[in-house]
């Protein structure tokens, strides 16, 4: 046997084709650009001899049967002899497959549309699913009112234990990049300060950025990676394997069972995150501002109560149950429209995450102007 | 059908010149040897042993948490047993290195019982995936043996262009059939290829089989609990029940054995009613056979 298992076509005379080798898949790339090459010239027949094919698959057959189609409508008479009994089965069922597969052709892919087409299919469906989102906040928005009315319909071992996996789970992650926070803001802050003498500010920057924005903010940006995705990959999953059909076929409204407890837990969870959060942070500005600005903890704190108002602090946490909506229910919608299979889950749950920080931020910004209209 | 089979195995042999003399010597394509699982204190089996040849439609059949899939899965790599022997193609999966399990597993196709197609993917570009890895083909001739391979299936055209999510069940199946056919393997595992099928789907993947089976000389070893499927197309049965083969034949010689395992498949309406078909079937086919036979006698 000759080592190399290759497939082989040489073509000695214009009349004469010989074929050999192994025409099996693993092997077949050179035959093809080998075919290809052959095509050039026109005669009237053509004497194929295949008795040194050692081998053939289905993949090999179609390619010879290719081959010799071509010759043929270039109008060639073509004579196959010396192929093993076998192989001729083989591409007797590859003759009859090609000639069906040419009576119907299959549906070529889809063209590729135009940048015009793209912008505007992308317009629409970013439409339809602003509108969707909207009635999806209003069913909810009704489920809720439903069970205000009958509060035992509010499933309290749900809201629990949402509260626990959302909350107190993520006590340490959040704690540790809040504290992280304080120290980068107050390391900043140092330099500028020390240029003025103005070391004991220090409190005042720090607390206000840490209370107003960073606390709620990082605890927000945290949760809608850790919670907000690990929803709507948990409905997406569920819509995909029809436990959500089920749950409806139940009589088991799924806004009941599963939006509003993940909603309820996450309004209740965040805002103490962000009190945890708002600790760790002044905790690391403090640090910070005692090794590189000579400011005690106790000089520290004495300046912060005086400089920070408690209207502050309650911005900061008022903030946050907003934030915790948008995170919970933007989670869940992109779980409620993922489609088809596990492609589908993956793409919803990038899109809850990057539209609930996005909303989060959008949030922030207006309610900053609204804070500051009021005075606060 | 008996020569046709002989002779496309011979082919197939030729493709692998280098392992022919081990092969064809024994006649053995797979063989499990003393196999015994356990996950932590679960024992699936103890003490497995049967034997796959050539060319044959074997079936392994036994009830719920009998440890069938596990075994499948101990044939194709996925799964590794605590002891014993299990010989694939003449090689030894305890010993393999990952080049010679590569070229194993491009020896075998496989289709999963929900059909493990790729969701981002178009069925047709799900047929083509293995050709596209593992062979330097132009796209375009891909697509085509694609195509090809999804109507052998018996697809329609446009079923290619689709997602698996936009499928049946059916449909499914044969999709994954036609994907593990597509490197053309010598041995095909089917899981369940019929579970979950109406009766003419599955009448159509029963058809297929036999049919993959003639035209191409595979071994094929499926797991089934179709009863149809088990009298039309099987020609050796295992029965798995308590960690052990029970029994190993075809169904007529099963149908005579007392062991309680074995029996609980043959008795119930069901099985009755499968048994009867394909009796009639066979009656046919005797009656066929000696019709022609004194036409011409030898």
């Amino acid at each position: 046997m000759n080592s190399p298992q290759v497939a082989c076509v040489t073509r000695p005379t214009p009349n004469t084709l010989v074929l050999s080798g192994y025409w099996i898949a693993l092997h077949i790339g050179s035959a093809q650009t080998q075919l290809e090459s052959l095509h050039a010239t026109a005669v009237a027949t053509v004497t194929a001899d295949a008795a040194g094919i050692e081998a053939l698959d289905t993949v090999g057959a179609w390619l010879l049967n290719k081959h010799l189609l071509t010759l043929r409508s270039a109008g060639a008479m073509v004579t196959l002899h010396g192929l093993r009994p076998a192989f001729a089965t083989l591409l007797s069922v590859v003759e009859q497959g090609a000639n069906e597969l040419a009576e119907h052709p299959p549906a070529r892919a889809v063209k590729s549309s135009s940048a015009l087409e793209r912008i505007g299919k992308s317009t629409s469906e970013t439409l339809e699913e602003v509108v969707a989102l909207l009635s999806f906040v209003g069913e909810s928005a009704i489920a809720f009112a439903g069970c205000l009315t009958h509060p035992a319909r509010f499933r309290w071992r749900p809201i629990l234990f949402n509260i626990r996996s959302a909350g107190f789970d993520a006590l340490p992650i959040v704690g540790l990049l809040s504290f992280l926070l304080g120290i980068v803001v107050a390391y900043q802050e140092a330099d500028q300060l020390r240029q003025y003498g103005a070391n004991i500010f220090v409190a005042d920057l720090v607390g206000l950025s840490m209370l107003r924005e960073f606390a709620p903010l990082i605890a927000a940006i945290i949760i809608a990676g850790r919670s907000g995705s690990a929803y709507a990959a948990q409905i997406g999953t569920m819509a995909v394997t029809e436990e959500i059909d089920a749950m409806r076929t139940m009589g088991i409204a799924p806004l009941e069972l599963l939006v509003l407890p993940k909603v309820i837990a996450l309004v209740i969870a965040l805002p103490l995150l962000t009190v945890f959060a708002d600790v760790l942070g002044v905790f690391g500005g403090m640090i910070m501002a005692s090794t590189q600005l000579g400011v005690s903890f106790g000089e520290f704190m004495d300046r912060l109560v005086k400089a920070v108002s408690i209207t502050s602090y309650w911005v900061g946490i008022g903030k946050a149950p907003v934030f915790a909506a948008i995170i919970a229910v933007v989670g869940c919608f992109q779980g409620f429209r993922t489609r088809g299979g596990a492609d589908s889950v993956g793409t919803h749950t990038t899109r809850s995450v990057v539209q609930s920080i996005f909303l989060v931020i959008v949030a922030d910004a207006l309610l900053s102007v609204v804070f500051s209209a009021l005075d606060l | 059908m008996r020569c046709c089979r002989s002779c496309s195995a011979h082919w197939i042999f030729d493709v692998y010149s280098t392992t022919k003399s081990a092969t064809s010597v024994q006649d053995v394509v797979i063989e499990m040897k003393h196999v015994s699982t356990s996950f932590g204190a679960h024992v699936v089996h103890t003490d497995v042993n049967l034997q796959v040849r050539q060319a044959e439609v074997f079936a392994l059949i036994g009830g719920s948490g009998s440890g069938k899939s596990t075994l499948l899965r101990e044939m194709i790599l996925l799964q590794r047993p605590n002891a014993g022997e299990v010989h694939v193609l003449s090689s030894d999966l305890a010993h393999l290195d990952d080049m010679q399990a590569m070229a194993l597993r491009r020896r075998w196709g496989v289709m999963f019982q929900h059909g493990g197609l790729f969701s981002s993917l178009t069925i047709t570009e799900n047929v083509g995936l293995p050709l596209r890895e593992h062979t330097d083909l132009g796209d375009s001739l891909i697509d085509e043996i694609a195509a090809w391979k999804l109507s052998m299936a018996g697809l329609a055209p446009e079923v290619g262009a689709q997602y698996p999510s936009e499928l049946s069940g059916g449909m499914m199946k044969r999709a994954s059939l036609a994907r593990a056919l597509a490197l053309d393997p010598e041995l095909l595992f089917l899981d369940e290829p019929t579970a979950g099928l109406d009766p003419v789907s599955a009448d159509g993947v029963d058809q297929l089989i036999l049919k993959q089976r003639d035209i191409f000389g595979l071994t094929i070893v499926m797991i089934t609990h179709d009863l149809d499927l088990l009298w039309q197309v099987a020609d050796r049965v295992a029965v798995l029940a308590e960690g052990t083969v029970q029994a190993c034949g075809s169904m007529l010689e099963l149908l005579n054995m007392d062991n309680p395992a074995v029996k609980q498949f043959f008795d119930g309406p069901r099985a009755r009613a499968a048994q009867q078909q394909a009796g009639a079937q066979h009656n046919v086919q005797v009656a066929n056979a000696a019709e022609g036979s004194s036409s011409k006698p030898k």
